[in-house]
């Protein structure tokens, strides 16, 4: 499902689009390290709903192999993901611990 | 065909023949028989449309983002509060570079609570990056709404057709109903290039920062001078199929004026009655409307008023603690370019009528005045 994402890359002003697409900008703006609770998935208790990755409001869950897959470098623990999961498997954990 | 009809359905008439795909609104007072309408149509199968019945005009204007961004003519109407309501979603569609066409019925702001006529609502939003025509007669609402989607989709800026509540919206008028052949051929369906597709997925209005916001910014504005340049060439398109014209501005008995009324909307026509009568006693007066706000005209406004000794703007609206609002528009074109005196007058609010007795006080306060003593005048207000 992961597919590879495009970027409208720009150095000119006739390269603009009319609006801003695909510019990539959060990319390079890793916001891992807001986060003070961990989102840690139990994969044996996961029914692949994908409900997780479509509500993540940061696209930080990846699919990889038929599973959601939590990328750290941008999860801002915000907790939806394990609010949403219908089978509550997914455990926010304290950072640290 | 020529069918009588009031304002309000004037602009459903336009948005069917436009062949509108999504039509999002919320009723609002005087505004409801536009969609009130639209939606038998759509209901009798008379036009292929999504009817989105929403819970807000927040949600009406959101709704068009979103199927203007699909690729879909959109298409919504409001009034007074309603457009303010949508006010963050303005700045979003023409931001994002949406074709969108809305028709507002200008009606006063509350509080106190009204259901009439005036100017503030539409022009408060005069800085959202909407096009905004205002219109005198009920022909002239059906047609602009054709001619704003030309426009619109040309540039990539959304416009707001308006016109006054009651005056327009609520009187009944002879009004001409283009062939639909005709209009299909003037207007060939949206093709826009930069729509969602779930075969090429894009994120749209991401984060950007100060490297190229400005950018945009620029690009927006540049559409807003073409779309100058494709008015005033729609204009010359239009009377060619359907023979009637409209320009951004429209003048009346100005070339050999001496007192120039400036007005917008449907206070015009009552101007012209007010010129007749004032020309028969040899008072030599001319009428200019105000029809597009934005973008806005500097060339043609300068030229019409090159000859007048005395500009007198009647606004049907105000900027608390400054002029009307069509006052510091046609001010700041003129300076620099003109010294004639300028006067400001505020008339007509909250459905107040603006009779041609309004017309004839304006002239007599005027007077032989060399130039204005006050930065603006209330007319016919109690004292
Ligand atoms: S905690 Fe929030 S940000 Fe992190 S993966 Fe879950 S939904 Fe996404
Ligand atoms: S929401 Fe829960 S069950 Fe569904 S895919 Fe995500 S982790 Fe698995």
């Amino acid at each position: 499902m992961a597919k590879d994402r495009k970027k409208i890359d720009f150095k000119k002003m006739e390269e603009l689009p009319p609006m801003v697409m695909s510019l990539r900008s959060m990319a390079a703006n890793p916001t891992g390290s807001w986060r003070n609770l961990k989102p840690v998935i139990d994969l044996s208790q996961c029914i692949q709903c994908t409900i997780c990755w479509k509500f993540c409001p940061d696209a930080a869950i990846d699919w990889i192999d038929d599973n959601p897959v939590i990328n750290l470098d941008f999860c801002k623990g915000c907790g939806i993901c394990a609010e949403e999961c219908p089978k509550k498997c997914i455990e926010m954990i304290k950072e640290g611990k | 065909m020529k069918k009588v009809m009031m304002g309000n359905h004037a602009i459903s008439y336009g948005a069917t023949l436009s062949r509108v795909q999504v039509i999002a609104a919320y009723p609002i007072t005087p505004q409801t028989q536009v969609v009130e309408l639209l939606s038998e149509i759509v209901a009798d199968q008379k036009l292929k449309a999504e009817f989105i019945k929403v819970e807000s005009e927040h949600s009406a204007m959101a709704a068009c983002i979103g199927a203007s961004s699909a690729g879909a003519r959109a298409f919504t109407a409001t009034s007074a509060q309603g457009l303010a309501l949508m006010h963050e979603l303005l700045h979003w569609a023409a931001g994002a570079r949406l074709p969108i066409v809305m028709a507002n019925i200008n009606r006063a702001m509350a509080p106190p609570w009204t259901i009439w006529s005036d100017q503030n609502d539409s022009l408060s939003q005069r800085d959202t990056g909407w096009m905004q025509f205002y219109c005198q007669s009920n022909q002239e609402v059906l047609d602009s709404v054709i001619i704003a989607y030309k426009v619109a989709e040309k540039v990539l800026m959304p416009v707001m057709i308006i016109l006054d509540a009651f005056s327009l919206s609520h009187t009944y008028e002879s009004v001409d109903i283009p062939d639909q052949a005709l209009v299909d051929k003037y207007l060939p369906p949206f093709d826009y290039k930069y729509k969602l597709d779930v075969q090429n997925p894009h994120t749209y209005g991401g984060l950007t920062t100060p490297e190229w916001y400005m950018e945009f910014r620029i690009k927006m504005h540049e559409a807003m001078d073409q779309a100058l340049v494709e008015i005033k060439k729609e204009a010359v398109a239009f009377k060619k199929v359907f023979g009637r014209y409209y320009d951004t501005v429209d003048p009346y008995m100005v070339d050999d004026a001496e007192t120039v009324l400036v007005t917008s909307g449907t206070a015009a026509s009552t101007a012209r009655y007010a010129v007749d009568q004032l020309r028969a006693k040899g008072n030599k007066v001319g009428n200019l409307r105000m029809r597009v706000l934005r973008p806005f005209p500097f060339a043609d406004v300068r030229e019409q008023l090159k000859n007048a000794k005395k500009v007198i703007i009647v606004d049907r609206d105000i900027s608390y603690g400054y002029h009307g609002i069509w006052a510091q528009e046609v001010k700041s074109a003129l300076y620099g370019h003109s010294q004639v005196p300028v006067w400001n007058f505020i008339a007509g609010l909250g459905g107040r009528d603006i009779f041609p007795e309004t017309f004839y006080d304006i002239i007599a306060q005027v007077g032989k005045k060399k130039k204005p003593d006050q930065e603006l005048y209330w007319v016919e207000v109690k004292k």
